[in-house]
């Protein structure tokens, strides 16, 4: 098994840290995993994406052209990675920042509302979870019991009373994709 | 009395420090370098530190200071002598370590690293031989160098408008939190060495007892590089040198 | 054994590796894209637990002297920057090959000439590989490609340095220094203690004990004939490095008719491109270099003479090839391909290029 994932959107939406959740919760399940991020200036309130591979044999190349799976937060990042999912891969997008819905029919496009979905909840910072729960619902690459054990990990300790209120999110998220 | 007699331990009045060995100076005549490694061998002798003392030498004329003082020594890329001590003294803090810098190297290109050391505090003493002059490339400029004064590169004299103020680096070592003792000496007369001398212990004192940086300066003289006799050279050192770089203790926050 | 299989980037994993591996010293200065090194340093605080010194220092210049100052003193020394930084340390990274002292030395690369950028980069090969200070010196250098040789390449590195008593470089880059993968930790080992020090190395500065005469850390010599000497022992150091420590990897070279050639992360981009390659029915082999000095010269001297032809694929303009061309049994055509300034090729960005340069 080997997934390649991008995750992009604007900087400050969490990108880098839900790719390094995953990570982490891929890492807890036993498999080969790499984080590879955009950095430097892009970090700071432009575009921000991370490439994350999770596999069960060795890594080869951190940097791809296509990929299996994106989670696509904002318009820049679509008109982006759009193209560059494989045939058959997965798009998942919130439509609330995409003013063009992507146009491709060889591949699942599903959209979440995510953003929404965590106004509703009350914490905007947990909307990077929330699209964590509905990628392993429409990926189940790896479990919800990996995926905390890998907060748990990620998160520094003097934040781990944050883990419920995470954890919900998650289970939010789930509950959002249309399959 | 005989030769022998005279070489007889209950008749020596002034010796060679043990760790001062018999290797020829390359020294000019005159030179202070040569009373001031004495001084320094004398006091690790005094503090029977022969076996902990690590000294860093400069680039100049007291690259080869090692040649002449028989305890361990690593020689610095130039300026770096106060980096070096640094790491020597955090990862061995038993160690008495020294730096020994002239002023192209401590307040030239080391500047930095003196002024850093110094603010950190380190526990390490550094002794500086200021004499206003390169001596070992020929006789160039230093930062030191007076208002006026010729060398190879200001063959027309030292002009404030073209090369900047002489640097009074030890005043401004009395400014930083990390240094404990700062002081400035000479080693023109016996009275004046017998001075140094007890600056040079009170440094090393303090850096083994972990109190901060020590910086012992010596107003020295080159008379090669100032084209004087060695009489002439400490007679221009008195009336010229101690008026911009006054002799006396600077600083001590050591309590007696 | 305490195994510990965690996630961190190459830069964080460098950091465990050292406390970990027995590192006396640690002397820093920051620079992107390596800073996580000396900030996990000093979030870990060694100091407290193994004794470990960490310490800022107020230069690339100053710190790579501490570290020349700390290695006189037999303990195990380094120092991490990125290229701009690299460069200033270069004075007393000539210093330490002369004085023969072992120490480690981390380039985290980014895109040059000049401030450059802070994207990765592969264009200090020539100063890593050549010497990169004055005077007739090599350094080893070793290219990790992954967060696990990150870690492991400190062991490595500070033993072959002490070994050879020689300065090693880990050159990276900004991809691996950036990326985060699974990594085993190195169990923890103590240092060494200063009677230790004193028994294994005899040469370090200490302090004089009565019984030996005085230890002297220098690498002034002004008289030629000796200086001649000491560089004719340093060459005798580097052939017994040459002809011991050569390490690289091959995947897919039995059967191949190109043959790609890449190190540290670009290796992994090309890996891609050569099982992509195959999907299409292209036989690529790649050549992983894992010691850029010493060159695998054999190996591609070998491989010369079973394929048709070699792409360089380098962060450069380039700068390895050189060593490729030098390294030949067989002249057989040599292409380069490269991404400059701080762009990361792509796998399909090499797999076009080969098949355009080979007219495949």
């Amino acid at each position: 098994m080997k997934e390649e994932i991008i995750i992009a959107g604007f900087g400050g939406q969490g990108v880098l840290s839900m790719g390094k959740i995953l990570a982490y919760a891929g890492l807890m399940g036993g498999l080969e995993v790499t984080w590879m991020p955009s950095y430097g200036p892009e970090q700071r309130g432009g575009t921000a994406n991370v490439t994350v591979i999770l596999s069960d044999a060795r890594i080869s190349s951190p940097v791809l052209n296509a990929y299996d799976t994106a989670v696509i937060l904002n318009q820049q990042s679509l008109d982006k990675f759009e193209a560059r999912l494989k045939p058959g891969g997965t798009l998942i997008y919130d439509p609330y920042s995409i003013h063009h819905a992507p146009k491709r029919t060889d591949i699942s496009v599903i959209p979440v509302d995510a953003m929404e979905a965590t106004f509703a909840l009350g914490s905007s910072k947990t909307y990077n979870m929330v699209l964590l729960g509905s990628l392993i619902k429409v990926r189940p690459l790896v479990g919800i019991d990996a995926v905390m054990a890998g907060l748990k990990k990620a998160l520094p300790e003097r934040h781990h009373h944050l883990l419920p209120l995470n954890k919900d999110a998650i289970l939010k998220g789930m509950e959002l994709p249309r399959l | 009395m005989t030769p022998q007699d005279i070489r007889r331990p209950e008749n020596i009045v002034a010796a060679k420090p043990r760790l001062l060995n018999d290797n020829t100076m390359h020294y000019c005549p005159g030179c202070s370098h040569g009373v001031v490694h004495k001084l320094v061998a004398e006091v690790i002798e005094e503090m029977g530190a022969g076996h902990i003392a690590i000294g860093v030498a400069p680039v100049g004329c007291a690259v080869m200071a090692y040649n002449y003082l028989d305890i361990d020594w690593i020689e610095a890329a130039h300026g770096r002598a106060p980096a070096i001590a640094t790491a020597v003294k955090r990862l061995n803090p038993s160690r008495l370590v020294f730096t020994y810098q002239g002023d192209g190297d401590l307040a030239a290109i080391g500047t930095a690293e003196t002024i850093h050391a110094a603010n950190r505090g380190e526990n390490i003493a550094i002794i500086f031989i200021n004499n206003g002059i390169y001596g070992m490339t020929g006789g160039q400029m230093a930062p030191t160098t007076l208002e006026g004064m010729v060398t190879a590169t200001t063959p027309y004299g030292r002009r404030v408008e073209l090369n900047g103020y002489p640097l009074n680096i030890t005043d401004l070592a009395t400014r930083l939190e990390g240094t404990c003792y700062v002081t400035r000496q000479s080693v023109h007369t016996a009275a004046a060495v017998r001075k140094t001398r007890k600056a040079i212990r009170q440094a090393f004192e303090n850096s083994m007892n972990g109190l901060g940086t020590s910086i012992v300066e010596i107003v020295s003289t080159c008379s090669s590089g100032w084209k004087m006799t060695p009489v002439e050279a400490n007679k221009w050192m008195e009336e010229n040198m101690f008026e911009k770089y006054p002799l006396g203790e600077l600083k001590n926050t050591v309590k007696k | 054994m305490e195994q510990e299989v965690t996630l961190m980037k190459g830069n964080e994993a460098i950091a465990h590796a050292a406390v970990r591996y027995g590192v006396d010293g640690y002397f820093g200065y920051p620079i992107t894209p390596q800073s996580e090194i000396l900030e996990t340093l000093e979030e870990l605080m060694p100091w407290d637990t193994t004794g470990m010194v960490v310490l800022q220092a107020e230069s690339e210049v100053a710190a790579i002297n501490m570290v020349y100052g700390g290695a006189a003193t037999g303990k195990a020394c380094m120092t991490s920057s990125s290229s701009p930084g690299i460069s200033l340390k270069q004075e007393g990274i000539s210093y330490i090959a002369a004085g023969e002292l072992p120490a480690l030395i981390v380039n985290c690369m980014r895109g040059g000439p000049g401030l450059g950028t802070i994207q990765p980069s592969q264009a200090d090969y020539f100063q890593a590989t050549k010497g990169g200070g004055h005077g007739d010196y090599h350094l080893i250098v070793l290219a990790p490609a992954s967060v696990q040789e990150m870690a492991d390449f400190v062991g490595l590195g500070f033993d072959l340095a002490f070994k050879y008593r020689t300065p090693v470089m880990m050159l990276a880059d900004g991809i691996v220094g950036q990326m985060m993968e699974k990594v085993v930790l190195p169990p923890f080992r103590p240092r060494l203690t200063d009677e230790e020090i004193a028994e294994q190395r005899p040469w370090a500065v200490t302090g004089r004990p009565a019984t030996r005469r005085p230890n002297i850390m220098t690498t002034l010599e002004l008289d030629p004939c000796l200086m001649e000497k000491h560089n004719l022992h340093l060459q005798e150091t580097y052939d017994l490095i040459k002809a011991n420590e050569v390490r690289y990897e091959e995947y897919y070279t039995d059967d191949c008719d190109y043959l790609i050639v890449a190190f540290g992360c670009v290796a992994r981009i090309c890996l891609k491109a050569v099982e992509e390659a195959r999907a299409q029915g292209i036989k690529v082999g790649l050549l992983r270099p894992v010691t850029l000095w010493p060159f695998p010269a054999e190996a591609v001297g070998r491989l010369s003479s079973r394929v048709k032809g070699m792409l360089v694929a380098e962060l450069n303009t380039g700068q390895m090839i050189e060593d490729v061309l030098l390294s030949l049994d067989e002249r057989i055509p040599v292409h380069h391909f490269g991404r400059l300034g701080g762009i990361v090729m792509d796998p399909d960005e090499v797999l076009v290029a080969l098949k355009e340069k080979f007219s495949l």
